[in-house]
């Protein structure tokens, strides 16, 4: 069970001009394991969500058809487990044994035959918490796992992951991706959307790679696909595997002191940190989850009250503010000197346009409007942004979101950018212009310092970095 | 922020029973009682209340922590009901500048909020005694509530306490943003309002993410559901809910035979 076939398939979501995906054909056996690749917007996600049956028919326009073991997915859903990205919104029940059995209940498994299959996904999984374990409780990495506990309970012929670890870090990710190869038996079909494609090829035998303007690129197994396509798939922004970006390192010596922390912590989060942050240099905070990385920055940022310990500006950041420490200060005067760059950019969206959205820190710190203007068109121009000018924030892409918020951050020029994993989930293109522009910003005297999870960008820009351990 | 999470230990006798009939129970209580404006009967509500919360788990400690906010107001309307009261019937019991507090008003001010206490701490009870699930299995398989509304309520539920977190993030990304309301009332309130938008924007979107997650899983399946966790309605639960019933009306019958009733209709 589980073979996949599409002919010519298209779908256009209600009300959008474009279609999200078009004349696709494409046939998956039974038990083969295929990564999907494609630029963002190329259709990835929309593709497994037909396959999983969720997307209704009066939800948009459909060409073409697709058919799992043929059969409409609408009615194969049996067969089709989907693990998401997100592990805060798939995780239904308080308590992970039940979270498992809430699709066999939803599927009528009956009573006594829902607690040992519970048991036996839990083991698939290498779960190491029993049933009574609150899923409140869990990490990110240990989530995930669980909710691929619960798609397998239900014994799907094909597997849909769509970026189950983009939201992970490192060491989570890679559970995931143990599980996932662990579980996975010879006539279950894999389809996996997944960014960061090395790591993802131990788990799959064969690559298709969405085009966006329609249609499959490239198909077949991926030392061939990438020795075929392998430039033109990099530049797209796919992640092929062995090509590495020239590093961006400082080639002057920092400059001034702009920040210094003495003894800075905020209990539980963050234990007691000694650190200085230059003009000239690009500083990466390093660690674990849970050692406190966030909210290094929030502290550093202005924009939380430290619980021990003392954050300082120094003059040659603040002027005479820098007495005052920067929790204290007025919103336009931080803005205009520490430009904070959250993990998540729709928490700093604020208008309803990019233009607006990049418009309103300027006009916050008193600038005229001509130079808001001027300062809005430099910035649109420079993170490709000018066709979105009069988009609502919230309807862009991931890596249009990243950039959008990293212009946002830039746009009161502030010397000092603090960023929160710039990089998560970014396909290769816009995670070069990341790179560059904060390469750019830090020969230009700026100081720079980003929390990541990412040991590329750390090789590719950080000049020193900061590790946090474990509380 | 009020919590939610039980804070009985789990296994005390009244604690253990089938939430439904732990509801009725706190239902029917409170219904009988509300007939009353006299202070008798709640009085004698409370004083069961107060002397069966060891059956129930609950320490009186932890019982004060949870109510505080109730015994509060409770205090505030007192003072308030005795100070502005229009009814100044009865005899005169102070008598100091404009403050007038005759027998009347002592005696309708403390049965309203007697009444308002006794009706709350049952459903307190309830709340602390029971586990969220329970509940909602309880509510499916015994009171025949529907799966798909019991069921997507239990897990937008769960999804509450992470609004407090996102709140606070919204807030500090509008300060990184240049964006606040310095000591202008007018822009705190400007400012509460769109940091409220795009929590509910957030939270919109986090709640379709949840239910497409739940329908893949089957959750809009359409086959009958069947149940993981079995509750079951038994003597004890039955029993439960009648002795409920039972102390509520001899609250009632005193109050009746000391002729303090007042009924609350007529």
């Amino acid at each position: 069970m589980g073979a996949v076939e599409l002919r010519g398939f298209g779908w256009r979501h209600a009300g959008r001009k474009r279609w999200a995906l078009r004349g696709v054909d494409l046939r998956v056996e039974v038990g083969e394991r295929v990564l999907l690749l494609g630029s963002s917007g190329a259709g990835k996600s929309t593709l497994l969500a037909a396959l999983a049956g969720l997307l209704p028919e009066d939800s948009g326009e459909q060409e073409g058809t697709v058919e799992i073991d043929g059969l409409d997915p609408r009615k194969a859903r049996e067969r089709v487990g989907v693990v998401f990205q997100d592990p805060e919104t798939q995780l239904v029940m308080a308590r992970c044994g039940d979270d498992v059995a809430f699709g066999l209940e939803n599927r009528g498994v009956p009573a006594e035959e829902i607690w040992p299959r519970v048991d036996e996904a839990l083991r698939r999984v290498s779960f190491p918490y029993d049933r009574d374990r609150a899923t409140a409780a869990l990490s990110g990495g240990e989530q995930q796992r669980l909710a691929l506990a619960g798609t397998l309970a239900l014994r799907p012929g094909l597997l849909l992951l769509d970026e189950p670890t983009a939201n992970l870090d490192p060491a989570g990710a890679d559970l995931v991706r143990r599980a996932v190869a662990d579980a996975l038996d010879a006539d279950t079909t894999l389809i996996l959307v997944e960014h960061r494609v090395a790591e993802a090829l131990p788990l799959v035998d064969r690559v298709v790679v969405l085009e966006p303007g329609g249609g499959v690129r490239a198909d077949g197994p991926p030392e061939a696909v990438f020795a075929a396509h392998g430039d033109a798939l990099a530049a797209a922004g796919v992640w092929v595997p062995g090509r590495t970006v020239p590093p961006r390192h400082a080639t002057a010596p920092p400059g001034e002191v702009l920040l210094t922390a003495d003894r800075l912590g905020l209990p539980p989060r963050l234990a007691p940190t000694d650190l200085e942050v230059r003009a000239g240099e690009a500083l990466a905070v390093l660690g674990p989850n849970g050692a406190g990385k966030s909210t290094l920055a929030l502290l550093l940022g202005g924009l939380l009250r430290p619980g021990t310990g003392t954050v300082a500006a120094t003059p040659a950041l603040a002027g005479r503010d820098a007495r005052t420490p920067p929790h204290r200060w007025r919103a336009p005067a931080l803005a205009g000197r520490i430009g904070s760059v959250f993990q998540d950019p729709e928490h700093q969206f604020v208008t309803s346009t990019v233009r607006d959205e990049l418009a309103l820190g300027p006009r916050r710190t008193g600038q005229p409007e001509a130079t808001v203007t001027a300062t809005v068109d430099a910035l649109l121009e420079r993170l490709r942004l000018d066709r979105l000018a009069g988009a609502n924030p919230y309807t862009l892409s991931g890596g249009e979101a990243r950039r959008l918020s990293v212009a946002t951050a830039l746009a009161t020029a502030p010397r000092l950018l603090i960023c929160d994993e710039p990089t998560f989930g970014q396909d290769r293109r816009t995670w070069r212009e990341l790179v560059d522009l904060l390469a750019d910003l830090r020969d230009a005297g700026h100081g720079v310092v980003a929390v990541t999870h990412d040991a590329d960008f750390v090789a590719a820009l950080a000049d020193r970095t900061l590790t946090l351990e474990r509380r | 922020m009020i919590s939610v999470e039980p804070v009985a230990a789990a296994g005390a006798p009244l604690a253990r029973r089938n939430p439904v009939a732990k509801l009725a129970a706190a239902l029917v209580f409170t219904l009988i009682l509300v007939a009353t404006l006299d202070p008798v009967a709640p009085g004698i509500a409370i004083a069961v209340e107060l002397a069966v919360l060891p059956l129930f788990g609950v320490r009186y400690r932890v019982l004060a922590r949870r109510a505080w906010p109730l015994l509060a107001g409770a205090g505030g309307i007192l003072v308030t009901l005795v100070l502005f009261a229009a009814d100044r019937s009865g005899r005169v019991l102070v008598e100091a500048g404009p403050v007038l507090v005759t027998e009347g008003v002592l005696l309708t001010a403390l049965g309203l909020v007697l009444r308002m206490l006794a009706v709350a701490l049952p459903g307190i009870l309830v709340f602390a005694t029971t586990d969220p699930t329970d509940l909602t299995d309880a509510l499916i398989q015994n009171a025949k509530a529907p799966a798909r509304f019991a069921i997507g309520a239990l897990a937008a539920f769960r999804l509450v306490p992470l609004l407090e977190e996102e709140w606070r993030i919204i807030s500090m990304a509008r300060r990184a943003r240049g964006v606040d309301a310095g000591r202008n009332p007018l822009a705190k309130l400007r400012l509460f309002g769109s940091t409220a938008f795009a929590l509910l924007v957030g939270a919109i979107r986090r709640g379709t993410r949840l239910a497409v997650a739940m329908d893949a899983r089957g959750f809009d399946a359409g086959t009958p559901r069947t149940v993981a966790r079995r509750q079951r309605f038994t003597r004890a639960d039955a029993l439960l809910v009648a002795g409920a019933a039972a102390i509520a009306g001899a609250a009632l019958t005193v109050s009746v035979v000391l002729g303090t009733f007042r009924p609350l209709i007529g």
